[in-house]
């Protein structure tokens, strides 16, 4: 009844082409950033509510690495769900946008941080780019096998060259504090609205990428590259260009995650399973679909604390210890059960069920 | 000289043992089309599953048959509940629901046996062969002679199997192509099925080999990420381009690392596989023994 379109009349192109074509999704959408913005931190001020729930830790362990993850995810879609192009190296133009963007803020003085996070992306965007090039001649499989080049080169070389790290130990690097136009941002709550501002940005320009041109032609190349090719797509620019973007989408998630969200990093610590949980995140998500990749990163990172929590109930509740390494592996197993399930149910995943949602929203109370 | 030779060799035969984890791999995708990236997690759960019966008092032949008879459950259940709800769909969409796979053996197999390292003995000893030792003083281990040899019979077993059986028949048929098969009267799903128990056996081969050698421990999943480039070298579908692939990789990561490694800091033995078939790609982007791929608009 209330979500229906009927009366809002399309009178030009431009109102037929934006974002948000429904009334009711831009209402939603403004009140979602609304809730974000101002709902949550000011939330987080309120005496009796701070008292109650403890933000600093929803803050930093929960919507910090949310944000980060779906911003990872959201390159690693543009790559794998816009252009077809499987990568299993997300970890490694992470760990690319991390330390570059430490090396930026240590070895140039007064670099502004904003602009030390662009330039992170830009220096993952053009690794991407060469890791990319071997996708013009290769596709399918072999490109994943050689997108794993890309990760374990760049991990090793982040751990061998000690110029990288600034000669520290194994390669890890503590980040500078984060200073925005001359404003400390030092606690949770002002890291969370940094991120989120970043976020909310980049994921604009994403959506409106995927409209436009380039992402046009990526989803062409994706679906038949010869094709898409006949019809005059040049395959090379939009393929590099898909790696570069979605690189530099990786690189500031890899720079946040060092800077606002873990703090001290070393590049084991961009190793294989980030890649895969960023894939995961997807797959569960929705491949080719912007707001897949915010649902399957809250699923991800919500699914293990929400898997702690009930072990830890359980335990209390029935009074014994369970086993430690139990909790790990059931957690292991659950997560590749729910990979499978997604997949076989709804192998569009949560992005796909949400429309589904939404369909029958409109027609609702009826069934027709 | 003889110190290259003794690399050389040492790389060949440690190649052999890549070529194992890869045949498992490319048994599955020719006969289903499946990446099976959990035949990694295979090769542990196998072993794993062995070294626990043992543990139990169970003698060896005995514990292998039984891990045997599990990894055939496991050919069971994946087919009924992976790959026959997932029939026709794309083939990344099967390779992620493998990857799903892998968490899912790892975990069971941790839970069930615990995640400590295992140690298990085949009997045959890990020492310098003195014959050739005396002759030309070349360190080449009884060991991996055995293990090369072990993988030359189950190759051969395979390639028997393969093309002289009824069922060999039906499988390579399979592999050419889906609906012909399936049209002159050859049930899909027995063939996936088999296939897999085909490389659950090869998986846990492969397992007690490489357990034998390193200790039965989780590393052993990492096992599927040495295969890759193997099966990049040699192209996904085929089983001498496996060997080859193997024994290529195994060679070249071992020199590489003793005549290279030095000059940029060492341990490049874990990208340079990957960065070889990189190049080799850009050549022959379907690998060694590859099918070709032809597209059409």
């Amino acid at each position: 009844m209330l979500y229906r379109e009927t009366g809002q009349f399309k009178t030009d192109y431009a109102s037929d082409q934006q974002l948000f074509p429904i009334r009711q999704d831009r209402i939603a959408v403004f009140v979602l950033l609304a809730v974000a913005y101002v709902g949550v931190p000011l939330a987080a001020q309120t005496p009796g509510l701070a008292g109650a729930i403890d933000f600093n830790y929803w803050f930093s362990g929960v919507l910090i690495p949310f944000l980060i993850f779906a911003l990872a995810a959201l390159g690693l879609n543009i790559l794998t769900g816009y252009a077809g192009l499987l990568s299993l190296g997300t970890a490694a133009f992470m760990a690319v946008g991390a330390f570059a963007a430490y090396n930026f803020e240590l070895r140039v003085p007064g670099m502004p941080m904003l602009l030390s996070f662009i330039l992170a992306g830009a220096v993952a965007a053009l690794i991407g780019i060469v890791f990319g090039l071997p996708s013009l001649r290769i596709r399918g499989f072999y490109l994943a096998v050689a997108t794993l080049a890309a990760q374990f080169f760049v991990v090793w070389a982040l751990t061998k060259f000690g110029w990288f790290s600034n000669y520290s130990s194994s390669g890890v690097i503590t980040s500078q504090k984060i200073v925005v136009f001359g404003y400390a941002v030092d606690t949770p709550v002002k890291r969370y609205l940094l991120v989120l501002a970043i976020v909310s940005v980049m994921a604009l320009a994403a959506k409106n990428m995927v409209r436009g041109a380039a992402g046009r032609a990526w989803m062409a190349v994706r679906d038949m590259d010869v094709a898409a090719e006949v019809v005059g797509i040049p395959i090379m620019r939009t393929k590099l260009l898909a790696f570069a973007i979605s690189s530099f989408y990786c690189g500031v998630a890899g720079a946040l995650y060092a800077f606002a969200y873990l703090g001290t990093v070393e590049p084991a610590g961009f190793e294989l399973d980030l890649s895969f949980r960023i894939l995961f995140m997807i797959i569960i998500g929705g491949v080719g679909s912007i707001l897949g990749s915010f649902l399957g990163a809250a699923f991800i990172v919500l699914l293990p604390i929400f898997l702690d929590l009930s072990a830890t109930s359980i335990e209390r509740s029935f009074g014994f210890a369970l086993p430690s390494g139990l909790v790990s592996n059931l957690t292991l197993i659950i997560f590749g059960a729910l990979i499978v399930f997604f997949l076989v149910v709804e192998p569009l995943g949560l992005a796909r069920l949400w429309q589904i949602a939404k369909e029958k929203l409109r027609l609702w109370p009826f069934p027709h | 000289m003889q110190f290259f030779f003794e690399v050389l060799i040492g790389g060949l035969l440690a190649g052999v043992m890549y070529s194992l984890v890869a045949l498992g791999f490319v048994l599955i995708y020719k006969a289903s089309g499946v990446f099976n990236f959990a035949q990694g997690a295979m090769v542990f759960f196998a072993a794993l599953t062995t070294v626990g019966f043992i543990s139990m008092g169970v003698p060896f032949w005995l514990a292998a048959a039984l891990a045997l008879a599990a990894m055939t459950a496991l050919a069971f259940l994946t087919e009924r509940l992976v790959l026959r709800p997932l029939v026709n769909q794309p083939q990344i969409t099967l390779f992620m629901a493998t990857i799903g796979l892998t968490f899912f053996i790892e975990g069971v197999a941790q839970l069930t046996w615990g995640a400590q390292v295992h140690a298990l003995d085949l009997g045959i000893a890990d020492e310098p062969i003195e014959w050739l030792m005396d002759r030309t003083g070349m360190n080449i281990s009884k060991f991996d002679l055995v293990a090369s040899g072990i993988a030359a019979g189950l190759v051969t077993l395979l390639a028997l199997f393969f093309n002289k059986t009824r069922t060999g028949r039906a499988l390579r048929a399979v592999a050419d192509d889906h609906q012909a098969a399936l049209a002159v009267g050859i049930s899909l799903q027995k063939i996936w099925v088999i296939v897999w128990t085909t490389a659950g056996f090869v998986a846990l081969v492969t397992g007690l080999l490489w357990g034998a050698r390193n200790g039965v421990q989780f590393a052993l999943t990492f096992l599927a990420l040495k295969a890759l480039p193997v099966l990049v070298l040699g192209g996904f579908d085929s089983i001498a381009g496996a060997i080859v692939g193997g024994l290529i990789v195994g060679a070249s990561e071992k020199l590489a690392e003793v005549y290279i490694g030095p000059h940029v800091g060492g341990g490049i033995e874990s990208w340079f596989p990957y960065v070889l078939a990189l190049a080799f790609l850009l050549v022959r982007p379907e690998g060694l023994f590859g099918e070709r791929r032809i597209d059409r608009v």
